[in-house]
């Protein structure tokens, strides 16, 4: 039974893993994106390396239900070195416990050699009562990690969740959004859900003294090697959604302008336009 | 059928309205291309309409009447499913761009040891497999994919595939049942609709939406009168969502709904990329913003830089006049 510093019983306290994903900044500008000598993926040049936003809100998540129930939030990343900061961060964030898997092959790999990876690495972590995802990354933008890594782990899965509780011992509560409102499921654990963004799972700014305590921290490190996968799993050539082609598309520029003497006037033009449309529509 | 012929499945799991027709469009396509069947899973009675409409488009439906499938049960479609696909000789799985269908991609392919992936913009099949487009890195870029593990299972964009041809001959239509081998772990038990006030988003054809700059949840006020004039509906950037000032079922772009009106207008969006994400496929875009170099103009076909605090009162007064 968990106690908090007062001395509150928590009964449904529990261990979650979080995968956390590193990638481009999403908020680059147009004009600074580019595309690298492979031609089949952006110059990670071309803009900073941060963490996936989903990813954000799934440990924001995390974090509220350790807040409250108790338990121990454990952060996993599979990526470059770079990704170190990716983990930092989650540690200032108040996450437990951090994992690496390295991987140092230069390639990206897809959904299905990604999830493959999580699920060795996340078997060895056990025992988890939750896993969570993003719905989705700002870079590919797949958006199919989190039901490949459930089936691979042959776990539950519920995606697009704003809201978890526990509920009783052995199953969770799981609100998922919909394309007109929303649905719960109940699920037993341990479950595999993925992430979206609601009002209240803003990601919390870590305080700088925990900034300067994440970074004493220990993070475990794996290699491929550990989790006995082989680089060439990782590989483009192994890939089951293999880049053929990657181009930036041509941005055009032919808007008009409403002009006028005076803002009345433009608002009379600006509806005239409008209320053609709307007439043919 | 022979048994050599391979089969496009299209799994209509939640009717998207007018966006249905594309889905089937995709399915149906795909599997000339590839000289396939092209067999529908739906969800309803062997002699209702909706289904009667999707074999028009197909080879054969199968229609599954069920409460669990109806109420959009994930784990119970996707047992379903499997175990339709496993009597067939499947190249590839098309689903639609509802949630229960993005849901279900990844887990179908990883059951079936296919491939998967979402958001496809366009199909088309060579020796290798599927391959699809889509863009990626918010926008900035399109990728042509090949999916090389069969069966290639995919949600596409529904919303913007060219719709359906009628067949001369409609499919056979046969009744198919839920698959109930493996009972489901999780269960639904509870579902909230919003009130929707008219017709869905998606089926709009006109859309007056607003985002961050409009300051708060005020203005939003005056964007839903300016959309009664003009029997619009409303939307809003994800920004205008995140910071609670608008519900989440009315947000825009990469991570929320995908739209195709005749007219976008854009009410204080700067427009980055993953906002355009959602909206490309509308006739016109234009912009109210007080930045003439926000991104949004690059899009448009008109603008206005102004002040939206100045323009959307006398916008409404005017267009009232104009629609009486």
């Amino acid at each position: 039974m968990y106690l908090d510093p007062i001395g509150n019983q928590h009964p449904y306290k529990m261990n979650i893993i979080v995968c956390l994903k590193q990638i481009l900044d999403p908020e680059v500008p147009v004009r600074d994106f580019s595309i690298d000598s492979s031609g089949l993926q952006a110059d990670s040049a071309c803009a900073n390396q941060v963490t996936n936003i989903f990813c954000e809100n799934a440990l924001e998540t995390a974090l509220q239900l350790k807040d409250l129930h108790g338990g121990k939030v454990i952060i996993l990343s599979l990526g470059p070195e770079s990704v170190e900061d990716t983990l930092r961060k989650g540690l200032a964030m108040k996450a437990d416990d951090a994992f690496i898997i390295l991987n140092d092959t230069g390639q990206i790999p897809d959904s299905a050699a990604t999830a493959k990876t999580l699920a060795a690495g996340i078997r060895k972590i056990e025992p988890f009562d939750l896993i969570l995802v993003g719905r989705e990354s700002g870079d590919w933008g797949a958006g199919q990690t989190g039901g490949l890594l459930a089936e691979e782990l042959g776990l539950p899965f519920t995606a697009f969740v704003d809201e978890i509780s526990p509920e009783g011992d052995d199953r969770l509560t799981l609100r998922q959004q919909t394309d007109s409102g929303w649905q719960k499921f109940s699920a037993p654990k341990p479950a595999v859900a993925s992430i979206t963004n609601s009002d209240h799972n803003l990601p919390r700014i870590p305080k700088t003294r925990d900034i300067i305590m994440a970074n004493r921290k220990p993070v475990t490190r794996w290699t491929l090697e550990d989790l006995e996968i082989t680089p060439e799993h990782l590989s483009s050539s192994q890939s089951k959604a293999r880049v053929l082609t990657l181009s930036i598309p041509d941005s055009k520029s032919d808007c008009e302008f409403i002009e006028g003497d005076n803002i009345e006037e433009k608002i009379g033009k600006l509806a005239g336009k409008i209320a053609a449309i709307t007439r043919s529509a | 059928m022979s048994e050599q012929t391979s089969t496009v499945i299209t799994v209509v799991a939640v009717d998207q309205g007018s966006a249905t027709t594309g889905l089937l469009g995709a399915g149906q396509r795909l599997a000339r291309d590839i000289n396939g069947e092209h067999l529908v899973i739906a969800c309803g009675g062997t002699d209702s309409p909706f289904v009667a409409m999707l074999s028009g488009s197909a080879d054969r439906v199968i229609a599954v009447e069920s409460a669990e499938l109806a109420n959009g049960h994930p784990e119970v479609w996707l047992n379903t499913i499997c175990a339709i696909s496993s009597e067939n000789n499947l190249a590839s799985i098309i689903l639609g761009s509802d949630i229960l269908s993005q849901e279900i991609t990844p887990r179908l392919a990883q059951r079936l040891g296919g491939s998967s992936i979402g958001d496809a913009q366009e199909l088309s099949a060579n020796d290798g497999g599927l391959i699809i487009t889509r863009s990626v890195y918010g926008g900035k870029a399109v990728a042509d994919i090949q999916l090389t593990a069969s069966p290639a299972v995919v949600w596409v964009r529904s919303q913007s595939m060219e719709p359906a041809e009628t067949n001369a001959t409609a499919g056979t239509i046969v009744a198919g049942k839920v698959d109930k081998t493996t009972a489901p772990r999780t269960q639904l038990v509870d579902t909230h609709e919003e009130e929707a006030e008219g017709e869905r988003l998606e089926d709009a054809q006109i859309i007056v939406s607003g985002g961050r700059g409009l300051g708060g949840p005020e203005p939003f006020e005056d964007l839903v009168a300016l959309a009664n004039v003009l029997k619009a509906q409303n939307s809003a950037s994800r920004a205008a969502c995140d910071l609670g000032w608008v519900p989440h079922s009315w947000q825009v772009g990469q991570t929320g709904k995908k739209v195709a009106p005749q007219l976008y207008l854009a009410v204080a969006i700067s427009g980055a990329s993953q906002h355009m994400m959602g909206i490309a496929d509308s006739k016109v875009i234009a912009a109210i913003n007080t930045d003439s170099e926000a991104p949004i103009f690059k899009y448009c076909q008109f603008g206005l830089v102004e002040d939206h605090k100045q323009v959307v009162g006398p916008l409404i007064e005017k267009l009232a006049e104009l629609l009486k």
